[in-house]
């Protein structure tokens, strides 16, 4: 399972800077989107890969440590509100400055 | 437990919510609440410095989770003296701002606020996550304020500002997920402890960590390879935000002070002071880079955004030498360089306000309404910036030069810092006698004055000339801040202290 989870790591981590560096408003919200993923399941890995450990101590002999779970749920709030933010921003671009390029002029 | 150490996060917290339900038809009621809480944040600032000045740590456990379970709030002399360093800025900044500026845009009081709670909090935090989410909360309220008032160029430096900040989020996130899956912990003291105790196989993933998390405090304070985002979105922010802007980079080196001194520090074993040979060579670029950036700036805003850059450098020098001289040195330059940088934003906006359409460009205008007054300000505000006698910015780069003993790193220091110095006087010079005296004989119709405005840039530079006048107790409050820091037995005891039996 570690192995698997790696490289699904490094898939989305690659294809979100490969986006992320190709500079147009839309590529780039999606490029962070699939980084922002990548780092919460990162986040959440790091707590350990176990399968069918319940989150609450006293349920059965192994349990699941909570604390990075409760991480992930606060970084994927906080990412997506900015990730929205983000999205209206662009769309404000694009109207005020005529170019869908981060820079904001035409390339 | 002291409940005074949470009022900082909640007195923002409660008023910038309480305006976003009042109904919007008037500024004048957020106006008046919006001044009042900040007046009551100064006192409750002054009142924590007094509170930490007795040399003990304070901690505050939220919810009564008791350290290192819960997240604690934790209270020392460096926390105490930014909160008080931001309560005064933010008075000037939001006394500028009713004048005229908040309407440009809505809810610049709630976010206002936002901001100041979100900076609060990312100096009482005692906890890596927290301080994330406090980053968070600041860097919310900063997006929308820097978009205040809109237009194409507030929109232009806006994209890059969220990009890259959502960026450094992803990595922040990287670092904290490493380091709390090697320690087991997000207090930062228990981290220290965890740290200095970690097993050698350990220390190359501890130690990658921690300089991902430089980079992401370096994005926030703005050095060499980082700062790039800073210098156009600075300019282009109003006036009241850029000058409110000015203790934000400061909020990264705050926490680079705080990581890496307590959890990097002397103990971490082979990881110790992991930053400082990093910080070293960056410093001195980015003040050499600052400076040329100032020079070569098309508007005076810009300029003075290129040199909150060099500042960093000088802070970022005194960090990265570490000495309890070179640490007091920097503390002492960090109060004055936020203070004098966010006043000179406020004069640069005085000035562009009647210049008509060339604003702040550095090019040939029309006479200014009140070129003396305003003249007197810039020529103040500009002889502090470049560190030059009387004022306050000599002493600091005085203190920060003396810092080092003759040597081969004194040598590098003392050239850098003494050009980027000479630099800054040519740059200003030459932007205060294009402003002030190429101008021609009429003055524009349009020109604007503004009593409150001016009385809120000059009370806000005075601390130039008040630094100098109280030196005695600042400089020996700054020294016990130094000395605090680098002695971290009491931060270690103190989540010892709150395990419960």
């Amino acid at each position: 399972m570690e192995a698997l989870f790696a490289v699904t790591l490094g898939i989305l981590s690659a294809s979100g800077v490969y986006l992320l560096l190709r500079a147009r408003t839309f590529p780039v919200v999606m490029g962070l989107t699939l980084l922002s993923y990548a780092v919460n399941l990162f986040l959440f890995a790091m707590g350990r890969l176990t399968s069918g450990a319940p989150a609450v101590i006293g349920r059965s002999a192994e349990y699941a440590d909570p604390l990075p779970q409760a991480l992930v749920l606060t970084a994927i709030v906080i990412g997506f509100a900015i990730t929205a933010f983000l999205l209206v921003l662009s769309l404000r671009g694009l109207g005020e400055l005529k170019s869908d390029h981060v820079d904001g002029e035409q390339r | 437990m002291n409940h005074v150490l949470v009022l900082p996060i909640l007195l923002p917290m409660f008023i910038g919510s309480l305006m976003l339900c009042l109904p919007r038809l008037s500024l004048a009621t957020p106006r008046s609440l919006g001044l009042v809480a900040t007046v009551l944040l100064l006192a409750v600032s002054m009142y924590l410095v007094h509170l930490a000045d007795q040399g003990v740590l304070h901690s505050y456990a939220l919810g009564n989770w008791q350290a290192p379970f819960g997240i604690v709030l934790m209270l020392d002399r460096l926390s105490a003296m930014l909160l008080l360093v931001t309560a005064v800025l933010a008075i000037f900044a939001l006394v500028y701002a009713v004048r005229g500026d908040d309407a440009r845009g809505k809810n610049f009081h709630s976010l206002f606020q936002f901001q100041l709670m979100g900076i609060n909090g990312a100096f009482l935090t005692g906890d890596l996550f927290n301080l994330f989410v406090f980053f968070e909360i600041l860097l919310i309220a900063s997006y929308a304020l820097l978009l205040h008032g809109g237009g194409a160029e507030r929109v232009r430096a806006g994209i890059h500002y969220v990009v890259l900040n959502l960026l450094g989020s992803a990595l922040f996130l990287l670092a904290v997920g490493v380091m709390y899956g090697i320690t087991g912990t997000l207090n930062m003291a228990d981290m220290a402890v965890k740290v200095a105790a970690a097993s050698p196989d350990d220390a190359a993933l501890l130690g990658a960590a921690g300089l991902l998390l430089l980079l992401v405090f370096g994005l926030k304070a703005a050095f060499l390879p980082m700062y790039f985002w800073l210098p156009r979105a600075y300019a282009s922010a109003s006036a009241p935000v850029a000058a409110l802007f000015a203790i934000m980079t400061k909020v990264g080196l705050y926490s680079i002070m705080r990581v890496y001194i307590l959890i990097y520090g002397e103990q971490a074993g082979s990881i110790a002071n992991l930053a400082s040979d990093w910080l070293w060579p960056l410093a001195l670029l980015t003040i050499l880079c600052g400076v040329i950036g100032a020079l070569a700036a098309v508007t005076l805003q810009s300029l003075l955004a290129y040199l909150v850059v060099a500042s960093v450098g000088s802070l970022l020098a005194g960090i990265a030498l570490g000495t309890p001289q070179a640490l007091s040195a920097a503390l002492y330059y960090l109060i004055h360089s936020t203070w004098v940088t966010g006043a000179m934003f406020l004069v640069a906006d005085l000035i562009s306000r009647q210049r008509g359409e060339k604003a702040g460009k550095l090019v040939q205008g029309p006479m200014l309404l009140q070129p003396l007054l305003l003249g007197a300000l810039f020529f103040m505000g500009a002889i502090a910036l470049a560190g030059l006698p009387p004022f306050s910015g000599f002493l600091g780069k005085l203190m920060l030069l003396q810092a080092l003993q003759p040597g081969y790193q004194a040598l590098l220091l003392w050239s850098v810092v003494l050009l980027g110095g000479l630099l800054t006087l040519v740059a200003l010079s030459r932007a205060g006698s294009t402003l002030l005296w190429r101008t021609g004989l009429v003055v524009l119709g349009s020109a604007e004055r503004d009593n409150v405005r001016t009385l809120a840039a000059a009370g806000l530079l005075s601390s130039v000339l008040l630094l100098v006048l109280f030196a005695a107790p600042v400089l020996s409050y700054v020294q016990a801040t130094a000395a605090q820091l680098l002695d971290l037995a009491p931060y270690m005891q103190l989540v010892n202290a709150g395990e419960t039996p």
